[in-house]
Order: C-alpha cells, then sequence, then structure tokens
C-alpha cells in the first residue's frame, strides 16, 4: 500500500507540473485584474510548437523556449482584444481557446505522424534521491518537474514580497488608485498577461516533451480549464496552488495505476468512472473555494475582469 | 506623473480616439458583420495557406459541397439543426448573464437518456409517436438535469458556472463511454445497436416514395423542433413576464432584486431550460441522423453553440441564420476531411468578431490635438 501511495504521488508531482505551470501563470494574469480562459488553448499551442520545434531541432530546450514564446503571443493577442479593444474578457478568452485548439489541430496534423522526438531529460538528484520515500518521490523526475520546484516560492516571492508585486496587485486591485501612483496600468495588465501565456506555454510543452511525451490533437484534455478552476480555488496564492496541482496530477494517473489492482482488472469500466474524477474534484473544489470563510479570507482581486479606461465611469 | 503628461501635451502626432456611441444604426452593424466576416476568411487562408494549403481552393470546394446542390444542402440543414438547439440554449443562458460553456455535455447526456428509451423501455412493436415523444421528453430531462447542477451550484453556493458547467462536459463523455463501450455496447466497440425504425424521427428521404426529389436527403423532423424551439423562445422573450426576467436579471440584477425577482429560483431555471435545449439537440441526434449513440456524437456542436448564440446577439433568427451557414462550414470541412479547419475557422471568427465590437461600440477618429478624455494609452 505505501508502494502504491508513493508511486502514485510521485507520478501526481510529476503530471501535475504542467497544471502547476498554468495555474501559477493565470495567478499572475489574474492578480493584474485580468480574466483569460484562454489557458486551454495556450496550453494546446506550446505543446504542439514545442513538439514541432524539437523534431526540428532535436533539441527539447528549444521546443520548450518556443512553446513559452508561442504561449505568449498568444496571451498578447487577448490582452490586445480585451484591454486595447476592451472586448468581452470572457468572449476574449474563450475565442482564445477555440483558436488554440483549431490552429494546433492544423498546424500540428503532420506532427501527429511522428512518434517519438527528443524529450526533457531526467534528473536523478544526487544525495536527496537516496532519501528513503522521499528521494523517488520527488527528487528522480524529469528538469521541468524541479523548475516548477523553483517557479513556486520565485513566484510567492515575486508577488508578496517585491515592489513589482505590490504594483501587481495594486492594478488588479484598484487600478485608479495605482494609476494615481504613477504605475502604467494598461502596459503592466499586457506584461502580466503575457507572464501568464509564457507559463501556460511551458505547462503545454511539460505535457508534449516530458510527460506524454507525444503530440495528438486536444492533447490536454481539459487540463487547462482545471488550472483556471484551481487559480480560484487556491485563492489567487501560487503556494497554495502547489497542493491542488499535484493533487490533479495524482487524479489523473490513477486511473492507470489502479488498473494493475484485480477489482480494477476484473471490471475494467470502472476506469470510465475513475477517469471521471479530476473534473468532479475540480467542481467539488469549487464549491469548497465557496463556503464563506474561504471566500473570506481569500478573495478574488477586486478589479478582475473589469477594464481600465482613465476618466471613465463605466470601469 | 507630471513629466509623462507634458510629454503627452508635448507630443503632435495623431492619437486614436473613442468615443463611445449612443445608438447603434442597422447599416453600421451589416457593414460591420459583412467586414469582419471578410477579415475573418482572409486571416483563415492566410493560416490554412501557412498550413501549405491552398485557401482559394479549400473555400471554393467547402463552399460548393454545403451549398450547391440540394443533397449539400440537405447535409448542411442537418448539421445546423442541432446547432440552432444548442445555440437558442446557450443564448437562453447569455441572455441571463450566465455562461454555460456546458452545451456539449447536456448534448450528451440528452442522447444518453434518448437512447436509454429506445433501446429499453419502447418496445420495436410500439406507436411510433409515443415512442418519440418519450425519447424526446427523456433527452429534454437528460440535458435539463446536466443543466440544472451548474445552475444549483450557481444559485445557492455561487460557483463559478463557466468553470462547472465546462468540467461536466468531460464527466458526460466519459458517461456515455462508460454506456457504450460497457453495457449498451454492441461487441465491444463504441456504439449502441441500431435502433428499431419507430425510433427514428422521420426524415425526407423516407418520403422518396410519393416525392421522388426528397431520395437521398437527409432532412430529418428535428429541424422542426429546432424552429419551434425558436419560436418559442422569441415569444417567450418579447411578450412573457419570466422573459423579461431573465433578461432584466442579465443586465441588472441589483434591480432585479428589488423588482422582486426570485433571483437564485431564475437561474436554475434557465440553467435548467438551457441544458433542456441542448438535450433536445442530443436527441434529435440520435434519433434522426445515427440512429443509434456513438462516442463521438457531437463533434462540438456545443461549443460551436457559443460560437453561434454570440455571433447571432442572442436573437433567435439569427441564430438560425448563423447556425445554417456554420452547418455548412462543418459540412464543407468534412469535405477536405480535416476536422480542425473547421475549429480553428470559428476561432478566428469569433476573435475577430469579439474584437470588431468595438467598431459597434465606440466611433474611432484620429485626433490632431494633444490632449483627450478617452484615448488609449499604453
Amino acid at each position: 500500500m505505501i508502494a502504491f501511495l508513493s508511486a502514485l504521488l510521485s507520478s501526481g508531482v510529476r503530471t501535475g507540473t504542467a497544471i502547476l505551470f498554468a495555474t501559477i501563470g493565470e495567478i499572475h494574469t489574474e492578480r493584474a485584474g485580468v480574466l483569460n480562459l484562454g489557458v486551454e488553448g495556450m496550453m494546446l499551442m506550446g505543446a504542439m510548437t514545442g513538439y514541432g520545434v524539437t523534431h526540428l531541432t532535436q533539441n527539447p530546450w528549444l521546443g520548450v523556449l518556443a512553446a513559452m514564446a508561442t504561449g505568449g503571443m498568444l496571451a498578447l493577442l487577448h490582452g490586445f482584444v480585451s484591454l486595447v479593444l476592451r472586448a468581452d474578457q470572457v468572449v476574449s478568452g474563450l475565442a482564445l481557446t477555440f483558436l488554440g485548439s483549431g490552429l494546433s489541430a492544423v498546424l500540428g496534423a503532420p506532427l501527429v505522424e511522428i512518434r517519438q522526438v527528443a524529450r526533457i531529460p531526467t534528473w536523478t538528484i544526487p544525495l536527496l534521491s537516496d532519501i528513503p520515500l522521499l528521494g523517488p518521490m520527488f527528487f528522480s523526475h524529469n528538469a521541468l518537474v524541479y523548475l516548477g520546484y523553483l517557479l513556486i516560492p520565485l513566484s510567492w516571492f515575486f508577488i508578496y514580497r517585491t515592489r513589482f508585486g505590490l504594483e501587481l496587485r495594486a492594478i488588479g486591485e484598484n487600478p485608479a488608485a495605482a494609476d494615481v501612483q504613477g504605475i502604467r496600468v494598461l502596459r503592466l495588465r499586457l506584461l502580466y498577461v503575457m507572464v501568464g501565456g509564457v507559463l501556460a506555454g511551458l505547462g503545454g510543452s511539460t505535457l508534449s516533451l516530458a510527460l506524454t511525451p507525444t503530440w495528438v490533437e486536444n492533447l490536454t484534455a481539459g487540463q487547462g480549464w482545471i488550472a483556471v478552476g484551481l487559480v480560484i480555488f487556491a485563492g489567487w496564492d501560487p503556494l497554495r496552488a502547489v497542493f491542488g496541482s499535484y493533487f490533479f496530477g495524482a487524479l489523473r494517473r490513477l486511473p492507470l495505476d489502479l488498473q494493475n489492482f484485480s477489482l480494477f482488472r476484473a471490471s475494467p469500466s470502472l476506469g470510465y468512472f475513475t477517469n471521471m474524477m479530476p473534473y468532479l474534484f475540480t467542481i467539488l473544489m469549487l464549491l469548497l473555494a465557496s463556503t464563506g470563510v474561504w471566500r473570506r479570507r481569500f478573495g478574488a482581486p477586486a478589479a478582475l475582469g473589469r477594464p481600465y479606461v482613465r476618466e471613465s465611469k463605466e470601469d | 506623473m507630471t513629466d509623462s503628461i507634458a510629454l503627452r501635451s508635448a507630443r503632435r502626432w495623431p492619437r486614436l480616439v473613442l468615443e463611445p456611441r449612443a445608438r447603434v444604426p442597422w447599416h453600421v452593424h451589416g457593414l460591420v458583420l459583412v467586414l469582419l466576416l471578410g477579415v475573418a476568411l482572409f486571416l483563415g487562408g492566410v493560416v490554412l495557406w501557412a498550413g501549405g494549403g491552398n485557401p482559394v481552393h479549400i473555400f471554393r470546394s467547402m463552399f460548393i459541397t454545403a451549398f450547391g446542390g440540394k443533397w449539400g444542402l440537405s447535409d448542411t440543414l442537418v448539421k445546423a439543426t442541432p446547432l440552432i438547439l444548442t445555440g437558442l440554449g446557450v443564448a437562453l443562458a447569455f441572455r441571463m448573464g450566465m455562461w454555460n460553456i456546458g452545451a456539449e455535455g447536456q448534448l450528451y447526456l440528452g442522447a444518453l437518456f434518448a437512447t436509454g428509451i429506445a433501446l429499453h423501455v419502447a418496445s420495436p412493436s410500439a406507436n411510433r409517436s409515443l415512442t418519440l415523444l418519450l425519447m424526446l421528453l427523456a433527452g429534454c430531462l437528460g440535458g435539463a438535469l446536466w443543466g440544472f447542477i451548474p445552475g444549483f451550484l450557481k444559485a445557492r453556493f455561487e460557483v463559478n458556472e463557466i468553470i462547472s458547467s465546462l468540467m461536466l462536459n468531460y464527466v458526460a463523455l466519459a458517461l456515455v463511454n462508460f454506456f457504450v463501450y460497457g453495457p449498451w455496447s454492441e461487441r465491444g466497440f463504441g456504439l449502441t445497436p441500431m435502433f428499431p425504425r419507430n425510433a427514428w424521427l422521420p426524415s425526407l428521404s423516407e418520403y422518396a416514395e410519393a416525392m421522388p426529389w426528397a431520395r437521398g436527403m437527409t432532412v430529418h423532423a428535428g429541424l422542426i423542433l429546432a424552429l419551434v424551439a425558436a419560436a418559442v423562445l422569441y415569444l417567450l422573450w418579447r411578450w412573457t413576464k419570466f422573459g423579461f426576467e431573465m433578461t432584466l436579471v442579465g443586465d441588472n440584477p441589483e434591480a432585479a432584486r428589488y423588482a422582486g425577482v426570485n433571483l437564485r429560483r431564475t437561474i436554475v431555471l434557465v440553467m435548467a431550460l438551457s441544458g433542456m435545449l441542448a438535450g433536445l439537440a442530443g436527441m434529435s441526434e440520435v434519433s434522426g441522423v445515427v440512429h443509434r449513440l456513438l462516442d463521438h456524437v457531437s463533434p462540438g456542436y456545443g461549443f460551436t453553440a457559443i460560437i453561434v448564440a454570440w455571433l447571432a446577439r442572442l436573437h433567435p433568427l439569427g441564430i438560425i441564420l448563423v447556425s445554417f451557414l456554420f452547418g455548412g462550414m462543418i459540412v464543407g470541412a468534412d469535405e477536405i476531411q480535416s476536422a480542425g479547419v473547421s475549429a480553428l475557422l470559428q476561432g478566428i471568427i469569433l476573435f475577430v468578431m469579439v474584437s470588431g465590437d468595438l467598431l459597434l461600440r465606440y466611433r474611432l477618429y484620429l485626433r490632431f490635438s494633444p490632449r483627450t478624455a478617452l484615448s488609449v494609452d499604453t
């Protein structure tokens, strides 16, 4: 049993890293007061370009960079449409998801044939990986998992302990006041929308270069949306996003890991119900996050989803 | 700050100014729509060209397949049918400011429930109208149930309905997979056995004996259901107290509350009705088109519905027209054997349209004097 749980947790950490990147990215976007529902589309495009560039260059790290750039560009499109052209953020985000899934399907069609490209290397950390139980769980993974470990404290520190983080929170809570302080609201919002896209692209490439690792149409299967839900659950705090991401990683792996149990071998159709679990748990998690105590402690950024136009009353 | 203002006043090159429009004249509406569709097609063409295709060739063959000839038109109407129903469903929720992104799952559940009736409740010798009526009710019930859940969670616990309705899509898909690969499967494939004939919605080709021109025409009675649903919604919005309340809740929930509208009840009811229309689409698909339940019974009608409703400005007549166009796009994309092309075009169209909204909401012009109240700053 312990072996099963530790294996599950280990694969949870590995699988959850993709969701973790996307969630932390969306936290930055929403903290700046912008809602981007296009995470799924950006992840798909990231996964596809990452895979394609790796195939062309035989270097997975170039693939990761390309995925991040793609995510950032798509996010900038959402930023331009919703902030500069002041379109509805919900519709624009949905459009981005449609665009991302369609574009990745059309441009990625030739890539489906390619079965294998160079993948992100696995690094077994000396010493740390020798710790019983914890070692194999946390310290013998692909390199992107460690990047995830690094990103968590960094983004927490950035948001809560630096001047830039203060400005980030200011433009999401009260853009008018931030504007009076001389903070360039629109410019910064565009920047943080891009940060969200870059990280979503990174999450996508984690799927196609380290986890699966392959490219098929609609590879993400809703993980971008789970990330959007996780942001609410995490109360817009990167530290709390960690537990959610790894938990969902484990949930996604569960159907595969359970196949070895005799109960599941006897009735394989149970697998359809274990497949539902990440999605049902997302709803359950939102339900939990909606309870009074939780809501009072970790509220949404006050100006989330509202465009800021100087000297206008529409706000 | 003062520096930047001084700098800005000194600048002499023209600035783009946005002035809110009070009212949009209808000819602007029409012009903008045509212009934006042109832009969307152009952008879609650029992407297809980048992907190695010949856009002119692709678009022309798509157009001819979908709209040239009676069989093509018939297929287009068949694809438009579920789009009208799901489009009306999501429009119903959108009018009230609720984002129902779960029409796809609601469609699947409607299809599942209707299939249950066709395979296990109705006997092959039963009265056809009665069987179809039962299937219709079951489809409505399945969809309504799946719409009720996010509505209830929103009304009672303020759970974000965008995410909850979307997550339920995946749950519905897994549920349908369980049935079509498990208990109801035909030899383990992802489909159920064919329904008995009395569980088929009548289609035009059935009357080919009496009307030879109808041979091979796939249009079925689901289209009539869809048109009736559109008429009912039009009347509901235009003439009833409930319709007025829904619109009021969407425009101004506070005002609605003061006017005595029960917000929670309205939200739950509207989401259930919204799901019901999608469930009806599911019933119409299994009973009118494929005559069995498949694991991929919908190629994403429930998602396209969002775009349809939005492009049609939530107007029932507009939804019918846009569904017809999009139905043609799906038929055309089937012909060139790329589902991605249709998703891509839909994404581009929605993006161009949502950006183009600016042209409807604001008047744009260049101003050469230095300082303005409403201007695009970076």
